[in-house]
């Protein structure tokens, strides 16, 4: 008898500690979109091996849907999470740097020619490049932000203002577009493997910040600097080169979403291209249940909060709402989001799970 | 309850996750009294206040104020407020981002309109009776931490209250400043005011208090009126057990001959941005010494100037003989330095992160980006440290921010002690920390020295300096103006330095 009743307390002590912990917030939000399926219709789950246009086998499904459009979303949630624990805002620039990188990327391929027959630099060069203009732009931010103290949603402002007359800039206003298969590689699916290629990239940046977060002090780095810069700066860290380093590897992520992006379509559309993806990412890190004021964070949530969101994305494609409608059910996310982690909606929270219990614990010993 | 009570609290509980804080506790206050709440770091006084004003909701207990029959619940400071409960705490709750003026009305404005000319004209004059040296319209961070104190004081005064709780008002304070308080408090206890007054320093509680409640662990250990309780007796009974008080911890220790070699560190002109003028400035292997002055003579500057903290604008630095370039508190680190801020708050802690994390960062910011402490690793040394200082947390991997005030100080001592210095800076070690803890690191100090390590330690209180320093440097007016060496240093001759007396 006794014994079950501690049996019966280690799984309220498990349940409490994984409600106490931060992933809950992303894993809950799944949990309830895949009940919501399951019960309107669990075909969503279906995954089907079939030929796409190019001929090649893939599969197919809502899921890998998510899995494939979610991918550009999980690898900015990356460095927005950094950039949001270092300085304690966000970058609003990333969906406008994005088209910069793209822009860069297209142009560096066909050269001068805005149609060319081949390409005209090896894609990894193009990468690189990208990831150069991505980092450049990562930086200035980073040095309004760390150097001059601008407020970082003020200092992306320029960049969000100003990125996709930049990227249109860098090609003559141009729409070059790329005709070599090999391209489409990195947004599609590499002839022979069913599963479509952005998912492996997004996987591999997150291998990359795992390892770069175990085998460095990033983490300790930048979590000190968001929670007290004062104390940081006496234990020998450079907050300002903290943060401008946060914002250098949102930059990085940026050129990598950027390569994902062009590669999809063959070719870009500047005003287009990312659109309001910044508010996804930045929903994403609020979604993992990290502080938008700064200080601690934790990846794993972030990078599952953008699934979750590409997922609820999905969904509502799935029952055919507008596109131009989306932001406002997000919205209705948001909200709940914001008011379930409002200390106030907690306390009451804790305050009823005691009542429930002493109830219950009356009603044992009646 | 008690005729002429002010505030009854019975059967207090509360408790933390892993801590029972509280513990069936009764406190009396009664009009017109000044009581001392005494108890260890962790013996649950802020805990206690914290209740009593509406901050942490009790578990159990009544609370019973004059005036009303039955018990009045207190769910937030507001509520407090409007009893008649007001609070100054230990750490500075005002907003430095405005003005004074607005800092002693913000909340208290009756409708929206807000009239500017009235409110700094109203402040001033409260400034001006209170002795304050600030202005109405200057923000409230420009103002020295003690000067930020007296304006939390004064405004806790303005707004009518019954009850005055006073958290560790004089851990900022110097002695001038600590007279002008008693003063004050004094005032208000004649007019009926029952003042609850929390303090490490037992010869303010024998001062101006009229009764002491001891706590200890979360409980109870008596209320007593101050003439049956003789400060040995004090100290027993908040310790659990006797303390010779006159203990000299020096004896016993032997000392470290440094036996002619260079000093371990010397500055000669040193200057920073901080407004100090420039100094000179040497230290032995082995030596502890100490800047002494009063607050605001410049002793936190020569320190952070020495580990680079603020801005250094000139001067020669030698570490053990040879020249060095110390412009950043890395550069300190790096060359076996080691600093304990003055502010715990705003310099020392990292608030969010866990006890493991604040202990191994400086050396972990030493060993370099690419070399991180595994987990099991960290876990090790924080343990060896929490259980060498005896830190009291739950366990490795609780936020700092929730370890009272001593144990914060003694997790940043981890920290610089991890970082095997060769000198050792210590600012204000001891402010705000019970009087266990307090000898506990004086005698630390004086075990490190002899060792081989040197300290610098700076205290507000000269017994302290006594205690562990073998010679004084005395600052006056952001001034280096003498030093005293191990045969001159008393009470008297400290005094005397600081205060502008001859030093020869």
């Amino acid at each position: 008898m006794g014994k079950t009743i501690a049996k019966k307390s280690d799984h309220v002590n498990a349940l409490k500690s994984l409600i106490g912990n931060q992933i809950f917030i992303p894993i809950a939000a799944l949990l309830l979109l895949v009940i919501f399926h399951l019960i309107m219709d669990p075909s969503f789950f279906a995954i089907k091996m079939g030929t796409n246009s190019a001929g090649n086998a893939v599969l197919s499904g809502y899921l890998i849907t998510i899995l494939d459009s979610g991918s550009e979303l999980a690898i900015l949630a990356i460095g927005m999470t950094l950039v949001t624990a270092a300085s304690g805002g966000q970058d609003i620039s990333v969906g406008a740097t994005i088209a910069i990188a793209g822009s860069v990327i297209l142009r560096v391929l066909c050269g001068t020619n805005s149609r060319p027959d081949s390409l005209q630099a090896p894609i990894i060069v193009a990468f690189l490049v990208a990831c150069v203009a991505g980092m450049l732009c990562g930086a200035f931010n980073g040095i309004l932000v760390a150097k001059f103290k601008i407020q970082p949603m003020v200092a992306t402002l320029i960049l969000f203002t100003a990125g996709r007359s930049i990227a249109a800039w860098i090609n003559n206003n141009e729409l070059p577009v790329i005709s070599d298969k090999t391209f489409t590689y990195f947004g599609e699916y590499i002839p022979g493997i069913p599963i479509p290629t952005p998912f492996f990239i997004a996987m591999a940046c997150v291998l990359v910040i795992a390892l770069v977060l175990k085998f460095t002090n990033l983490r300790l780095y930048i979590q000190s600097v968001g929670i007290n810069e004062g104390a940081s700066k006496l234990n020998g860290l450079n907050p300002a080169f903290v943060k401008f380093l946060s914002f250098v590897i949102l930059g990085l992520c940026v050129a990598v979403a950027g390569l994902i992006k062009v590669s999809r379509i063959s070719t870009i559309n500047y005003s287009v291209i990312a659109k309001d993806i910044e508010m996804d990412a930045i929903l994403a890190v609020a979604l993992g249940g990290n502080a938008l004021g700064g200080g601690k964070f934790n990846m794993t949530a972030s990078i599952l909060g953008a699934y979750v969101i590409q997922c609820l994305t999905t969904t509502l494609y799935k029952f055919n709402v507008q596109s131009d409608a989306l932001p406002a059910y997000k919205a209705v996310v948001v909200i709940a989001l914001v008011v379930f982690s409002a200390p106030m909606v907690k306390e009451k929270a804790a305050e009823l799970g005691k009542k429930i219990k002493k109830n219950k614990k009356a009603g044992e010993v009646a | 309850m008690k005729e002429n009570a002010v505030l009854e609290m019975k059967h207090i509980h509360k408790s933390f996750p892993g801590v029972k804080a509280l513990q069936n506790v009764d406190f009396t206050l009664c009009e017109g009294e000044i009581h001392a709440l005494m108890g260890e770091n962790g013996a649950g006084k802020s805990t206690l206040i914290k209740v009593l004003t509406g901050v942490y909701g009790k578990d159990q207990g009544e609370i019973f104020l004059k005036g009303s029959e039955k018990e009045v619940s207190i769910k937030s400071p507001q509520d407090a407020q409007n009893l008649g409960i007001s609070t100054v705490y230990q750490e500075i709750t005002l907003c430095p981002n405005l003005t004074v003026a607005e800092n002693m009305f913000i909340g208290r404005s009756k409708g929206a309109s807000v009239n500017w000319k009235m409110m700094n004209r109203k402040t001033e004059e409260i400034l001006q009776s209170l002795d304050i040296p600030a202005k109405a319209t200057q923000l409230l961070s420009s103002c020295s931490i003690a000067i930020q104190q007296m304006v939390a004081i004064a405004r806790a005064v303005d707004e009518d209250c019954k009850v005055l709780i006073l958290d560790e008002p004089t851990s900022s304070l110097d002695d001038q400043e600590v007279q002008k308080l008693f003063v004050l408090m004094k005032e208000l206890r004649s007019k009926g005011v029952g003042i609850i007054f929390v303090t490490h320093f037992l010869e303010q509680v024998y001062e101006v208090c009229d009764k002491i409640t001891v706590l200890r662990d979360g409980k109870l250990v008596g209320e007593y009126e101050i003439k049956d309780l003789p400060r040995v007796k004090l100290v027993a009974k908040m310790l659990g057990k006797d303390l010779d008080e006159k203990e000299d911890i020096r004896s016993g220790q032997p000392t470290f001959d440094a036996q002619g070699a260079a000093p371990v560190f010397e500055a000669e002109g040193l200057k920073s941005n901080a407004g100090i003028q420039p100094f000179n400035f040497y230290i032995n292997k082995g030596e502890v010494n100490g800047f002494t002055g009063l607050l605001g003579s410049g002793r936190s500057e020569s320190v952070r100037a020495i580990f680079g903290a603020d801005h250094v604008l000139g001067g020669k630095v030698k570490m053990d003989g040879k020249e060095v370039k110390i412009s950043k508190p890395l550069d300190a680190m790096k060359n076996g330095i080691a600093y304990l801020p003055e502010d715990r708050k705003a310099d020392g802690i990292i608030g969010d992160l866990s006890v493991r994390e604040n202990i191994i960062l400086t050396s972990q910011v030493l060993k370099g980006f690419f070399h991180p402490y595994s987990k099991a690793e960290s876990v090790k040394i924080a343990e060896e440290y929490i259980d060498l200082l005896d830190i009291k947390t739950a366990s490795t991997e609780t936020p700092i921010g929730s370890l009272s005030g001593g144990n914060q100080q003694k997790v940043i001592l981890a920290r610089c002690l991890l970082a095997h210095p060769e000198y050792l800076i210590l600012d204000e070690p001891t402010r705000g920390i019970d009087i266990g803890t307090k000898m506990d690191i004086q005698k630390l100090v004086l075990k490190l020295a002899s060792e081989g390590m040197s300290v610098t330690f700076i205290s507000s209180e000269t017994d302290e300096m006594l205690n562990t320093c073998s010679r004084l440097i005395v600052m006056r007016d952001r001034k280096v103006v003498g030093e005293l060496h191990e045969s001159e240093l008393s009470q008297g001759s400290i005094m005397n330095a600081i205060a502008g007396g001859e030093t020869e």
